[in-house]
């Protein structure tokens, strides 16, 4: 499905690419014609108030919402140009290219090694060295793997929360993804682990490309590179972060970012 | 719903409006005091300077606290970048009147009158700008702003003239010198009040524009 190493792209290089995408729940449209470019090695946030449609968009990337009953998607969603919701695209294969992390860390409730190690597993690796390779090089990549490598036959459920969803972190990088989306990733989190949780947002870029969804306007500040705001579906505007948080061109922007909203 | 941050922000403004105001007074006496020669408007543009220092340290603190508590974005930032620079200019302007004043008080002290060449000229189109440029901010008006940008010129080719004006005045009459030399002072600090006034001006035109003229930075 990918025609060439993503390794070789450039930040410049559009990674996904979305055109006219439409997204409806039963009769209710929660996505409205969001034709929007995400580069590579880049962090872009979706921002906008709740219920305004930047968590359906992002999970419309990974093909999430065809869990969910009555939802329909219209447009294309193309990953290096291919379209993923194409009837020959394998989801599986696609949501291990395409990875997630969510609001809530959600570890099994297996040992912090069998949590990264379950993803390799299922996809049919049992060479222990290997999958010691793979936990280890994972939990380095989420930045906890100083503070477990003791402990790796303890249960991942006995971690801090900030701990927790780092682990998530390294479960999922475990199946080296391309491209991971953050839905909420810091929002349960305290100061110190979300700053812990932002750098590590800020190291990952360099290798994958990341799509973050955050009420928190500060954090989308800090950690990304271009800001999409959203609102009522609809994609008000696009632009590098720095020019969102100077000098927004759309009105609706500004209210939003400066509190001045509803 | 209005934020209490909003309120911190129209508060830290109006300061700059007070400061503002409390400058110009002081640019208006010291030149009263050279064109009328009057010692006594000049003493109290030196004595009332201490008020627009306080008041430039007041509203530093408030952009401090404002940036550190709030963390503002987008036209706020703006505002909050644009009021920290023209305090700055405000309080420079507020020391070159004070400089205009010190050389009407000198020059009360010369034997002769001197006659003050384009200095009324100079300081009636500084007063206009400053009055504009402080307009400009207070009613967030980019094209009066524009406006102040476009006088600057105005002044820069009287403070030019002036040069030749007195050289050509001292040759005449030696005893001229000390005046002449005042006369220069006041030119040299009115053509300092108008550069500054121009970068209020250029802050309001960021503040509400998003636009960086200064230095052609948009011919760029």
């Amino acid at each position: 499905m990918y025609s060439h190493s993503y390794k070789t792209l450039q930040p410049t290089d559009v990674r996904i690419k979305t055109e006219h995408l439409n997204i409806y729940y039963g009769k209710k449209q929660a996505i409205k014609d969001v034709s929007l470019d995400m580069f590579t090695h880049r962090v872009t946030a979706l921002i906008g108030p709740s219920g305004c449609g930047k968590s359906t968009y992002l999970r419309s990337l990974n093909r999430m919402n065809d869990l969910i009953e009555n939802s329909r998607t219209e447009g294309n969603v193309l990953l290096d140009g291919v379209n993923i919701y194409d009837k020959q695209v394998d989801v599986v294969e696609l949501r291990k290219k395409v990875g997630m992390i969510f609001q809530k860390s959600n570890p099994f409730p297996k040992s912090i090694f069998e949590n990264v190690a379950y993803g390799p597993r299922i996809n049919g690796m049992n060479d222990k060295k290997k999958l010691e390779d793979i936990v280890e090089r994972s939990l380095k990549q989420a930045a906890l793997w100083e503070e477990v490598k003791d402990d790796l036959a303890k249960s991942g459920l006995s971690l801090s929360g900030g701990q927790q969803q780092r682990l998530c972190i390294a479960r999922a990088l475990a199946v080296d993804p391309e491209i991971l989306l953050m839905d909420e990733p810091a929002s349960a989190l305290d100061p110190i682990a979300t700053a812990k949780i932002e750098e590590l947002i800020y190291e990952l870029k360099n290798t994958y490309t990341i799509v973050i969804v955050t009420h928190n306007m500060q954090q989308a500040a800090r950690v990304s590179d271009y800001t999409g705001f959203f609102y009522m579906g609809e994609l008000i505007e696009f632009d590098e972060t720095k020019k969102i948080f100077t000098m927004p061109a759309k009105k609706q922007t500004e209210d939003y970012i400066t509190g001045r909203f509803g | 719903m209005e934020r209490h941050f909003q309120r911190d922000l129209e508060q830290l403004k109006s300061n700059v409006i007070k400061m503002g105001s409390a400058v110009e007074q002081n640019l208006i006496d010291a030149l009263d005091a050279v064109l009328n020669n009057d010692p006594v408007l000049a003493s109290k543009v030196i004595s009332s300077d201490g008020k627009i220092n306080q008041f430039e340290i007041d509203i530093d603190n408030g952009v401090v606290d404002i940036l550190a508590l709030q963390q503002p974005v987008a036209s706020d930032l703006r505002l909050i970048l644009a009021i920290q620079k023209i305090n700055n200019d405000l309080e420079r302007i507020g020391d070159h009147a004070v400089n205009i004043a010190e050389s009407a008080y000198r020059l009360t002290e010369t034997p002769q009158d001197e006659p003050l060449l384009e200095i009324p000229n100079m300081a009636k189109i500084a007063k206009e700008m400053f009055q504009q440029a402080l307009d400009s901010f207070i009613h967030l008006n980019a094209q009066l702003a524009q406006s102040v940008l476009e006088s600057d010129d105005r002044i820069d080719a009287l403070n030019r003239g002036m040069n030749s004006q007195v050289v050509k005045f001292i040759k005449k009459d030696l005893k001229s010198i000390e005046g002449g030399l005042e006369l220069l002072r006041i030119s040299r600090n009115l053509e300092r009040v108008a550069d500054l006034t121009t970068n209020i001006a250029e802050e309001v035109l960021f503040h509400t524009q998003a636009r960086v003229v200064k230095h052609h930075a948009e011919e760029k």
